[in-house]
């Protein structure tokens, strides 16, 4: 299957630090992929390098084969690029509405003394994209909340109101930063049933940082460990589950040498 | 926690009223506004200002017992308005005192001889006893104001706040009747005084407005309800009729009140439109400007060089052509000044703008430039706009002759300068509205993720500072032609700081906040002689006042007022 992302190589360092070394990663197309790995293994530095937000130092990343390592945010986003935040980043003083509206800038061109004059073109996009808007609303289960501001919706529904923002910008490929966290079981639960209807409804490619075992068991079809920035483990949630390493990397060393049979019993017992 | 006395707190109250006042006399003011009478030859502005401080302070005593008592009970209220005005009285006695013993004026250049004697009214020291009482029974006043139901107090209130605005303005609705012919004539020298309001006029205007105000609040609600019920034709007409009424009373206003406030109103109206460009650039996308007037500079300026006929003219061309060419040199500089500062964010960006603004001024006025701009010298005798028929196509002779209707006073430019701040403030509204709107107000709520959402950053806050800056070059360019010359010396970083006031006083990112905003800031004190000398005064005080009390302005956005009280508005949701 064809790759919708691919990158060779990524390295990323902060001074002396090096967050992401040498990273080789890819996403199929309509696939649901996750990194995993304890904090600070370079999982959120490696999400900032595919948007644009910190740009890599070394490697190359391709998306549907274009390379993106240099271009600025926005410019990504317009191939069809799109994320949200590990601590939710909404424009918080604007409506839920005038939030989906801001992801739909793309997809509006109309120069600005069009919209002075009022032209019927301006107002016929404008029609549309508050349209467009309210689908959005609807498919997340934001009925009616549109005049709300974004800082007055329930923790969960902000959440969500973050990906309806995202996929305003119509994207091939999702970035989601911990969508589930904060969250309670039964929201988790709503919440990966979500992630398959984007996948499966919208045919979007999706990558997930999550921390939450059972969401990433449960959902990725295929995981990548991060610790201290290198990759040290890829495969199936199965594989991962039984890979020494990656028990090792989150249960410390000793735990390792000391009895990995109970150590794999603890992980897979968390991880569900 | 062990709370205060409220006996302990009303002293202090006082003692701060007490300072209050010295500092009044001492800075000259009360002496100043004795000159004018606030009711003729009962109380004059100097007075009233004294016994207002006594007033507020015997108030904020009350206030502050109620908070620690924890209910309105009437004697303590009574007490402490009473103690704190008793304070306010007797350090001023005190003041005078000492200021009668020891020669204070070696330090303080006000506290002179005339001081004292308004004081004491040419009394002497045997009136001193009089400062106590006024303080006390004021005080009390104060407290006692607290006590009263809302439905007496607000009315009072409004009565009040508006006799008082009466009294101030007295002097200009006076010349203003005056001018109207006999009849009103008479009624203006009934009503007012040759320095306030007389006797008569400050009943009348007090019970009147006292009388609608109850009146409104008895029966508003149920006029409300019967506007709301009209058929939607009736509503329709109702709207028509209204606008027709202030459209009317826009255009017959210059006729009727003459130069001095037309060019007060074309001053404001200038002010506008610089607010609305700033308004932009900080209200909407969140770029703190400070050296804004570069480009109401910039408008002025090329308006200038381009219509006048004096030494520097360039051409002689007509205002008409040369105004849409002053914005597009103003939205040139706008980019050219967006351009290096794009990088820079928050304070940064704020000192590079100052920076950016005084570059432009000194450059203006500089020796260097001085074959081109004049230097110091300015410019001068810069074209009058002209109302005719080809007029604005047709290279002007000099010296010029005009075939038309020339706008040259005041009166002519306000509707020039009215016209250009509605024009603008609908242009503002538009794109407030806009797909360029929401960005601007994205990048000022989180850049990053505005640029993760596919918002060209460099486009859009370039778009910000070149659409504020056309707005600012308009307003120069008319300034230009209002006045007639230009120099480098009026475009002061004082202007640039009066625009960021008015649009923090008005509210940030609201339209209707920019011209409240400038009818407060720049409006009222034009208009209010006396306190002119005392004007950054006063106005510092406004903006503290403002910051704490009401800090998202006289009229804010819909979005700043969710933000500084989403504490309430989550309480409501919860409910």
């Amino acid at each position: 299957m064809a790759s919708i992302l691919v990158a060779k190589k990524v390295t990323k360092r902060f001074g002396g630090l090096v967050a992401v070394n040498s990273v080789d990663f890819e996403i199929p197309e309509r696939a649901i992929v996750s990194i995993i790995g304890p904090n600070g293994a370079g999982k959120t530095t490696f999400f900032n390098c595919i948007t644009g937000f910190g740009k890599c130092d070394e490697g190359e990343i391709l998306f549907e084969g274009t390379p993106i390592q240099r271009l600025r945010p926005d410019q990504i986003t317009k191939l069809g690029v799109s994320r949200t935040y590990q601590n939710i980043r909404l424009f918080s003083d604007m409506s839920a509405l005038e939030n989906i509206l801001v992801g739909q800038h793309v997809f509006l061109n109309s120069p600005w003394f069009a919209a002075v004059l009022g032209t019927p073109k301006v107002r016929k996009e404008e029609k549309d994209a508050l349209a467009e808007a309210q689908r959005l609303l609807n498919f997340v289960d934001l009925k009616g909340k549109g005049d709300m501001l974004a800082r007055n919706l329930p923790y969960g529904a902000q959440r969500r109101l973050e990906i309806a923002r995202a996929l305003a910008t119509k994207p091939k490929l999702l970035l989601l930063d911990e969508p589930s966290a904060g969250m309670n079981p039964r929201e988790t639960e709503d919440l990966t049933a979500f992630i398959h209807r984007l996948r499966d409804e919208l045919g979007i490619s999706i990558l997930l940082i999550e921390h939450h075992m059972r969401v990433v068991m449960g959902i990725s079809e295929n995981i990548t460990v991060l610790d201290y920035g290198e990759k040290i483990a890829e495969g199936t949630p199965a594989q991962i589950q039984s890979n020494p390493r990656v028990i090792e990397a989150y249960l410390g060393r000793g735990a390792a040498t000391e009895g990995m049979n109970t150590a794999h019993e603890r992980f897979t017992k968390k991880t569900g | 926690m062990k709370k205060e006395n409220y006996l302990w707190s009303a002293t202090k109250a006082g003692l701060l009223g007490g300072v209050i006042v010295i500092f009044l006399c001492l800075i000259g003011m009360v002496e100043v506004f004795n000159k004018r009478d606030v009711i003729e030859k009962t109380i004059t502005l100097g007075q009233f200002v004294l016994i207002a401080t006594c007033v507020g302070t015997g108030f904020s005593a009350a206030r502050r017992t109620a908070n620690l008592l924890e209910q309105n009970k009437l004697a303590p209220i009574l007490i402490s308005g009473l103690l704190a005005g008793l304070l306010t009285g007797t350090l001023l006695a005190l003041f005078v005192l000492i200021g009668n013993k020891v020669n204070l004026r070696a330090v303080f250049l006000n506290a002179s001889p005339a001081l004292y004697d308004i004081l004491t009214s040419k009394k002497g020291l045997g009136t001193l006893w009089v400062f106590p009482t006024i303080g006390a029974l004021s005080g009390m006043i104060g407290g006692a104001y607290l006590l009263l139901p809302k439905i007496i107090s607000h009315p009072l209130n409004r009565s009040l706040l508006f006799t008082i605005f009466m009294a101030l303005f007295s002097g200009l609705f006076r010349v203003v009747m005056i001018n109207q012919g006999p009849g009103m004539s008479k009624a203006a020298k009934y009503l007012f005084g040759q320095t306030g309001l007389s006797v008569e006029g400050t009943l009348i205007f007090f019970f009147v407005v006292l009388i609608i105000v109850m009146l409104w609040n008895y029966k508003g609600q149920t006029i409300q309800s019967g506007i709301a019920k009209l058929p939607k034709s009736g509503q329709v007409s109702l709207r028509v009729v209204t606008i027709a009424l202030i459209a009317y009373a826009a255009l017959a206003l210059p006729q009727v009140s003459g130069a001095f406030i037309s060019q007060v109103i074309v001053t404001v109206a200038l002010f506008i439109l610089m607010g609305l460009g700033l308004n932009i650039t900080l209200g909407f996308a969140g770029l703190l400007d400070l050296g804004f007037v570069a480009f109401y500079a910039v408008g002025a300026y090329t308006v200038g060089l381009l219509t006048s006929y004096g030494g520097f003219g360039l051409q002689h061309i007509s205002f008409w052509v040369a105004v849409p060419i002053a914005v597009l040199v103003s939205m040139a500089f706008g980019a050219m000044l967006g351009l290096p500062v794009l990088g820079v964010r928050g304070d940064y960006l704020a000192i590079a703008t100052l920076g950016f603004g005084e570059i432009v001024r000194l450059l203006a006025g500089s020796d260097f430039l001085a074959p081109y701009f004049g230097g110091p010298q300015g410019i001068i005798g810069i074209q009058k706009p002209c109302l005719g028929f080809l007029e604005a196509f047709v290279k002007v002779d000099v010296p010029r002759v005009c075939n038309g209707i020339e706008l040259g006073k005041p009166q002519d430019i306000y509707y020039l300068a009215v016209a250009a701040a509605i024009l603008i403030a609908f242009v503002a509204w538009r794109l407030r509205e806009s797909r360029l709107g929401r960005a601007w107000m994205a990048i000022r709520e989180d850049e990053d993720v505005a640029e993760a959402l596919g918002i060209n950053l460099i486009q859009t806050k370039l778009l910000a500072y070149i659409l504020g800056a056309a707005m600012a070059g308009l307003g120069g360019a008319i300034f230009a032609t209002l006045i007639g010359s230009i120099f480098a010396s009026s475009m002061q970083l004082l202007v640039s700081i009066n625009v960021v006031s008015l649009i923090i006083v008005g509210g940030m990112g609201s339209i209707p906040g920019v011209i409240v905003g400038a009818i407060a800031l720049i409006g009222l004190p034009e208009l209010l002689r006396e306190v002119s000398e005392f004007r950054y005064l006063i106005y510092g005080l406004t903006l503290i006042i403002m910051m704490l009390a009401k800090p998202e302005g006289l009229w804010p956005s819909q979005a700043t007022l969710r933000e500084l009280h989403h504490s309430d508005v989550e309480a409501e949701v919860k409910a």
